[in-house]
């Protein structure tokens, strides 16, 4: 991690953050806040960012909200990560990782990213230490559909993103089977999220018909 | 507050190790810094064409931990912390420049950025120079001049003191 961190900032392609980091980014968080407290509901974000990579939009306003420097964050490869890393330094001052298991954050593509297993799943006395993991996808509906149960949700709810790898549910429901350890998930498409909690129980409408 | 390591990074701008422009960069940021800021605000007042800059990143101000070491080998420790302004700004034609000032005039780290921005851009380089830079230097030369002309008015001298020591 300090070897990226002690390299000099790229100025050259900064593009500007926040105009009034203040207000936006606490309306962002006010907005996060709702989608956690939600799981599986589409919430949109407050948007007027000049995002520094194509299609990080949604991203880049949870990084500028959540990151600071004692956040460790870990950047997929795909995303761009040069100008990435130096993007979300120059704006959060946060160090960079390449190992996503010492990562508080990830920014990551949905068919990029590492298994969610590979990421830090928190300690038993501090679960809490887990890495959030934020996943760009192509769209948060049009996708196969799951539903999803647990706190935060009144029965069960639908949620459709589009553009995840095959196994990505598979893995939501070992991500909750390892509770109170486990990363949390947010899903960003240009302009909104949806949060997947820890918390969140996961069904397969197909194996479900099948009992 | 920020890391130190960040505002270091920031500063150098990329350019390591020292190059002809990091050299020039250094002596405005420590000439503009150094500087009353009300003195570098009349110097860019006074130009007859300012470049056009926005903000990268909105100028704000934090603390610095400005720490110290007794002689070459004592062990470092925290001196106090130090109120920084800080400014990002990019002009027109490309050049991001940064500025770090001590206080929390948010103002003087914006000039501060807008000069280091100037010195990277071959348009602007030279109005930088004469019109703000080489007036600053002869300021300084002056203070330096003034504080060793107050410093010495109030030199003693102790040769007149003999070390009278009875013997035991």
């Amino acid at each position: 991690m300090s070897e990226i961190t002690n390299v000099a900032i790229n100025l050259a392609d900064v593009t500007p953050g926040f105009a009034d980091p203040v207000f936006e980014s606490q309306a962002v968080f006010r907005a996060i806040l709702d989608a956690m407290a939600h799981p599986g509901t589409v919430t949109s974000l407050p948007s007027s960012l000049y995002p520094p990579v194509p299609h990080f939009q949604a991203q880049a306003e949870v990084a500028l909200t959540m990151l600071d420097f004692e956040t460790p964050v870990f950047v997929d490869a795909a995303l761009g990560r040069d100008s990435l890393h130096n993007w979300l330094r120059f704006h959060c001052g946060c160090p960079v990782t390449e190992n996503p298991a010492e990562a508080a954050f990830a920014f990551v593509g949905a068919s990029t990213m590492p298994l969610l297993a590979d990421f830090n799943q928190g300690d038993p006395k501090y679960p809490d230490r887990s890495t959030t993991v934020v996943i760009g996808c192509e769209a948060l509906t049009g996708g196969a559909a799951q539903w999803l149960e647990g706190p935060g949700i009144a029965g069960r709810i639908w949620a459709s993103p589009s553009g995840l790898p095959e196994t990505f549910w598979a893995q939501m429901v070992a991500n909750r089977e390892m509770f109170p350890l486990g990363v949390d998930v947010i899903l960003a498409d240009e302009t909104s999220v949806i949060a997947l909690p820890r918390t969140v129980r996961v069904i397969d409408p197909a194996a479900e018909q099948e009992q | 507050m920020e890391s130190v390591a960040t505002v270091v990074d920031e500063a150098a701008g990329g350019a390591l190790p020292a190059s002809a422009l990091t050299l020039q960069r250094q002596r405005a940021h420590g000439l503009i810094a150094k500087a009353p800021a009300a003195r570098v605000r009349a110097l860019f007042d006074a130009l007859e064409v300012a470049p056009q800059a926005s903000a990268v990143r909105p100028s704000d101000i934090g603390l610095l931990m400005v720490r110290g070491r007794v002689g070459g080998s004592g062990g470092a420790f925290n001196l106090g912390e130090l109120p920084v302004a800080r400014a990002a700004v990019r002009l027109a034609d490309g050049p991001v420049g940064v500025g770090y000032v001590a206080g929390r005039d948010t103002g003087h780290a914006e000039l501060a950025a807008l000069a280091d921005a100037m010195i990277q851009s071959p348009a602007w380089e030279a109005l930088l120079e004469t019109q703000v830079l080489t007036p600053l230097e002869a300021d300084h030369a002056h203070r330096q001049i003034e504080t060793g002309r107050k410093a010495a008015a109030t030199k003693v001298d102790f040769f007149t003191l003999v070390r009278t020591r009875s013997e035991p």
